[in-house]
């Protein structure tokens, strides 16, 4: 167990930000008449119902600490692949391959990563699976659309793996007057990355529903507009910068440290987006009530995660 | 006990949700009759019963497959209580409705597979008239027509291991022969009931 005192005020926050949700959710539900803001309550409902799931789950991990971050974080992967190749159609040919993604690759790379071996977690996926998977592919003999069918199964762990495996990576850096003597400190790290990434995700939302006009990207995103991008960004910025006694960072680095997570969160949630309007669905799958699949719950963080770990380990370290 | 194992470790791995579209899960005699992709299909549709149902529904299985091996005859036999049926050499004497039609005179519902054997690429083969001359001679007993999703991708023919892929299972609307309508159109009938199931 690591529970400091800051921990206990960072989960001591989450708990009251989803009280107020939760008391919001109540209220708003007494007071709206109309169809439409009914189906909109409810939706706002059940996703505050699974907040208060994921913050327990993650909390519990958090507090746990050593591999339990790891053990949740590849199982977040697993299920987020699952929902990507499920999405992407694949070949019988492709069928073997897909075994050793799931089986082999994942479980692998983040056996690397409990092992505290970075080398090898760095470069696991982006060459040695990069490598692997055309080969068994290609033994399989199936050479229909071959260079699309490997660069689908490669973009899924690359995004749904080892992107996301950042996130739990920062509890292997050791950081000069934090986590050097005590890397159980680190989990406020991790606190700060997930904690910034979902409430921009979340702010964006509400920004957006009180007052958004002018989408952003019509095409890709119809829900994503400027007023919810900026308003809901900024303050978003502004409560990862509030945050900073509990990270190695000044006032400052944690505001501009926040901003690159919400920019890079907003555009993991664009790209992962124009993924689902080609192939022609809303969400990556219903296993979280009101807000959709993992997949739709991680996008910010996949693409925000390992541009966060090397700035981090570039200027901190 | 294993038999609930194997259902819940199919459902775990293919996330599998069961849309009840057409019907609602009741314990009347009934007959589930899908598409057929993969091994796994029979084990998925039964495991998406609730288990007071799944209890009374035998899955209808190749006689020639299934006798195959010790392993293959016990599983079929202990675990999922297969109403095994002759499909290479089908004579008078042992005729594949003769099994079907006791098991349902034991109160049995059963889970029927009308193409007879699997099509890898999700597609629907003609259906055998099997289900024909089941509803003539059970009329009382109805007909739900289900559509299994992706289970194909998940294990195809001629693999053993399966991989994490995200299935649904969709029942509809109950269908019944209709007084003197031809085999054909019924057979036909049945199969577009299936069809309609298939997510767009």
């Amino acid at each position: 167990m690591n529970l400091d005192r800051e921990t206990l005020w960072l989960f001591g926050g989450m708990i009251a930000i989803l009280t107020v949700a939760s008391v919001i959710g109540a209220i708003l539900r007494r007071r709206v008449t109309s169809d439409g803001g009914r189906k909109v309550v409810d939706n706002l409902v059940a996703r505050t119902r699974a907040w208060w799931v994921m913050c327990a789950v993650f909390g519990t991990a958090l507090a746990i600490g050593r591999l339990a971050p790891v053990v949740m974080f590849a199982l977040t992967s697993f299920l987020a692949l699952r929902e990507f190749i499920t999405l992407t159609p694949t070949r019988p040919g492709d069928h073997r391959a897909l075994f050793w993604a799931f089986f082999v690759i994942l479980p692998l790379h983040y056996w690397f990563l409990a092992d505290q071996w970075l080398g090898m977690f760095l470069v696991f996926i982006p060459v040695y699976a990069f490598l692997f998977i055309p080969i068994r592919t290609a033994m399989a003999g199936e050479t229909e659309r071959f260079l699309e069918r490997t660069a689908k199964v490669q973009w899924g762990l690359m995004v749904c793996v080892y992107f996301t495996s950042y996130a739990p990576a920062l509890l292997m850096l050791r950081i000069p007057g934090f986590s050097a003597e005590n890397p159980a400190q680190n989990a406020k790290l991790l606190f700060f990355l997930v904690f910034v990434t979902q409430i921009s995700d979340v702010l964006q939302y509400v920004w957006g529903k009180l007052c958004g006009k002018h989408p952003v990207a019509p095409k890709v995103s119809p829900n994503k507009t400027v007023e919810g991008l900026v308003g809901g960004g900024l303050s978003a910025t502004l409560l990862g910068a509030c945050l900073w006694w509990s990270t190695p960072f000044t006032f400052a680095q944690a505001a501009g440290l926040s901003a690159v997570i919400v920019a890079m969160g907003f555009c993991g949630g664009l790209v992962m987006s124009a993924i689902k309007r080609d192939r022609g669905v809303k969400d990556y799958g219903e296993s979280i009530p009101g807000h959709g699949g993992v997949m739709d719950r991680i996008d910010s963080l996949c693409f925000a995660a390992p541009v966060f770990f090397h700035l981090v380990r570039k200027f901190f370290c | 006990m294993i038999a609930s194992a194997i259902a819940s470790l199919a459902r775990l791995l293919t996330g599998a949700r069961a849309h009840w579209r057409g019907c609602a899960p009741e314990p009347r005699q009934r007959i589930y009759f899908a598409n057929h992709t993969s091994n796994l299909d029979f084990v998925l549709l039964w495991a998406s019963l609730p288990p007071a149902i799944r209890r009374q529904t035998r899955p209808i299985a190749a006689h020639d497959y299934w006798t195959g091996s010790a392993v293959r005859r016990w599983t079929a036999a202990k675990i999922f209580r297969a109403v095994l049926i002759e499909r290479k050499k089908v004579t008078r004497e042992n005729s594949p409705l003769g099994p079907m039609l006791a098991a349902l005179a034991g109160g049995s519902s059963l889970i029927l597979f009308p193409e007879g054997t699997r099509r890898p690429d999700g597609e629907l083969n003609d259906f055998k008239p099997g289900l024909y001359h089941l509803a003539k001679e059970r009329p009382d007993v109805e007909l739900v027509p289900v559509f299994i999703e992706n289970l194909n991708r998940v294990l195809p023919k001629g693999e053993v291991l399966p991989v994490p892929i995200l299935c649904s299972v969709t029942f509809g609307t109950p269908i019944a022969l209709q007084p003197g309508e031809p085999k054909g159109d019924f057979i036909a009938r049945a199969r577009d009931a299936v069809l309609q199931l298939r997510p767009a």
